[in-house]
């Protein structure tokens, strides 16, 4: 069990943190039944409305909760916790793996929480749909919990609020969170390289069966994936190698 | 054999050289420390330690030379759990309890110390429930003591553990640090204060300007840059008998005026007492202690001028 101590403590402190239940829970909750509610028998773009915007307001929430939870390495990095950590056998891997999977479970905290919202209002989903959903959902988180770990090394505590609140509303929002922005056009094939458009399309699986998540899909996330990698390792070592 | 004898048991820093862009920090420095000393780097701002210190913990990397300790490379000592470390800056991470903190920090070791017995042995039990966030300066130091303590490691490495604390809070602090140097352990602790280094340190290595510039026991370091300086107006006597006054190690004659220079203010008292006794007629008496930036400087003379050091 002691090799999971760690781990459990940073479980723990994710949970404890409020602004991480503000910003990956109660905010996309607040708005789904706002939206929600009163449109029960609404359609938007051929899926029931309340269907809409919990698969919406679930991507965008589990977004918000993998991005903040690698960016809480630049509070660390600012009290000088980093260094202390790597004064101890502490593997680097383990300390940013800790920081994934916490991210994890707030993204999944936070999807749980907007589908049985979702229930209540009156989505009705069968088992595969809701798993199809669900799994694709967190393949498509891959990319945005390594760009926290890339924003909590380059990003100081000052501007990391902004930064990170400017960064996931604008993803979110072109990536039809709130709605979908655009659907044809230039600007729609430009849309469809950002890895938030697919992160969106895939809490949409549910309804729209295989093409929904085509080739394309699983191109796109996983470049974003390598290219963050390679930003996140190049910020670690500049971080790990500076006086 | 015992390995206290081999020379794979002590800590050894070889030719250790770093430079920041023109600022040469440290300049080549050797130190053998060996096990269960308490050694105490002591040197003005900018005089290398806490450079020397991340090197020695594997945080910075020397242009030159080489660290190893207990024979291993910093890197592996420290993988290994033989090291613990209080870095100059930092405060704790939130959201948790003095305990849990401990608690999460012992589990990254192979054979920590109970947690019940950190806490006891840095006084932090009292506030062990208490969120991180609600500690006082001096808990918070407390506290990062304990985590660098519950490795139960064979070497500690602080520095400038007391720099934000008060008397009282450094006199706490040492008090529990001595508990802890009676284990046997090997500790290395950076400061400014030459009392601090000389109450609590078997051995004082100083440094100025990213040199050693002495190395000995508190008593030897002290003597060189404790000392105090007599000044007086006292014309046509004899160089031999100021000499011969008790207390005076030194004596200068510029004009009319005589400098004599005392090891340490007990025995300034002694000679000034002797030399109004003898020679009421003296006058302009001035008594002075030696800065401790001052002593460095005489003690390393001062005429360099290859920059400043970080």
């Amino acid at each position: 069990m002691k090799r999971f101590t760690y781990l459990r403590f940073e479980l723990l402190r994710t949970l404890r943190n409020r602004r991480f239940l503000i910003f990956s829970l109660i905010f996309p909750l607040i708005l789904f039944l706002a939206i929600a509610g009163p449109n029960k028998n609404a359609v938007e773009g051929g899926i029931s409305l309340p269907l809409y915007f919990m698969t919406s307001m679930a991507a965008w929430g589990s977004m918000n909760a993998v991005i903040s939870s690698g960016a809480r390495i630049a509070a660390e990095r600012q009290v000088g916790w980093t260094r202390q950590m790597r004064i101890t056998p502490l593997k680097p891997s383990v300390y940013l793996s800790a920081k994934i999977l916490s991210g994890y479970m707030m993204a999944l905290f936070s999807i749980a929480v907007l589908a049985i919202a979702g229930s209540i209002v009156g989505v009705r989903l069968d088992a595969l749909q809701w798993l199809t959903m669900l799994g694709l959902l967190l393949v498509g988180l891959i990319p945005f919990a390594v760009m926290g770990i890339a924003l909590g090394h380059l990003v100081s505590v000052d501007t990391l609020g902004p930064t990170i609140g400017g960064l996931t509303s604008l993803l979110a929002l072109l990536g039809g969170a709130f709605g979908p922005l655009v659907s044809s056009g230039a600007l729609f094939t430009v849309v469809k390289f950002l890895p938030s458009y697919w992160l969106v399309q895939a809490g949409k699986s549910a309804l729209g069966g295989a093409n929904v998540w085509p080739a394309q899909a699983w191109i796109v996330i996983a470049l974003w994936t390598v290219v963050l990698t390679r930003v996140s390792i190049r910020a670690f070592k500049r971080d790990t190698s500076r006086v | 054999m015992t390995r206290t004898d081999t020379p794979n048991a002590d800590i050894q820093l070889t030719s250790l050289t770093k430079s920041y862009g023109d600022v040469k920090a440290v300049r080549g420095i050797d130190i053998t420390i060996h096990r269960g000393e308490t050694l105490a780097l002591l040197g003005p701002n900018g005089a290398g330690k806490s450079t020397t210190i991340d090197m020695m913990l594997g945080l910075t990397r020397p242009d030159s030379g080489t660290v190893t300790l207990f024979g291993s490379s910093p890197a592996d000592a420290v993988k290994a759990g033989e090291v613990g470390g209080m870095l100059q800056t930092g405060t704790l991470i939130q959201f948790m309890s003095v305990r849990e903190l401990v608690t999460m920090v012992a589990s990254l070791y192979p054979h920590p110390l109970a947690i019940d017995e950190v806490l006891h042995i840095t006084g932090t039990s009292e506030y062990a429930e208490r969120p991180t966030k609600k500690l006082s300066g001096g808990q918070t130091q407390r506290v990062r003591m304990a985590i660098a303590l519950v490795a139960d490691p064979d070497l500690l490495v602080l520095d400038e553990p007391t720099a934000a604390l008060d008397v009282e809070g450094r006199r706490d602090f040492w008090t529990a640090m001595r508990e802890v140097a009676a284990r046997g352990k090997t500790i290395i602790f950076a400061t400014h204060y030459l009392e601090e280094a000389d109450a609590y340190a078997d051995r004082i290595v100083l440094m100025a300007r990213g040199r050693v510039v002495a190395d000995g026991p508190p008593t030897e370091i002290k003597a060189k840059v404790g000392g105090r300086t007599i000044r007086a107006t006292l014309p046509d006597v004899d160089h031999d008998v100021l000499a011969a006054l008790s207390g005076v190690s030194n004596v200068e004659r510029r004009g009319e005026a005589v400098i004599l220079t005392c090891a340490d203010s007990a025995s300034s008292d002694t000679a000034l007492r002797e030399l109004l006794a003898r020679f009421p007629r003296a006058r302009d008496l001035e008594v002075r202690g030696a800065g401790l930036e001052e002593a460095f400087l005489n003690l390393t003379g001062d005429h360099e001028d290859d920059g400043p050091a970080s």
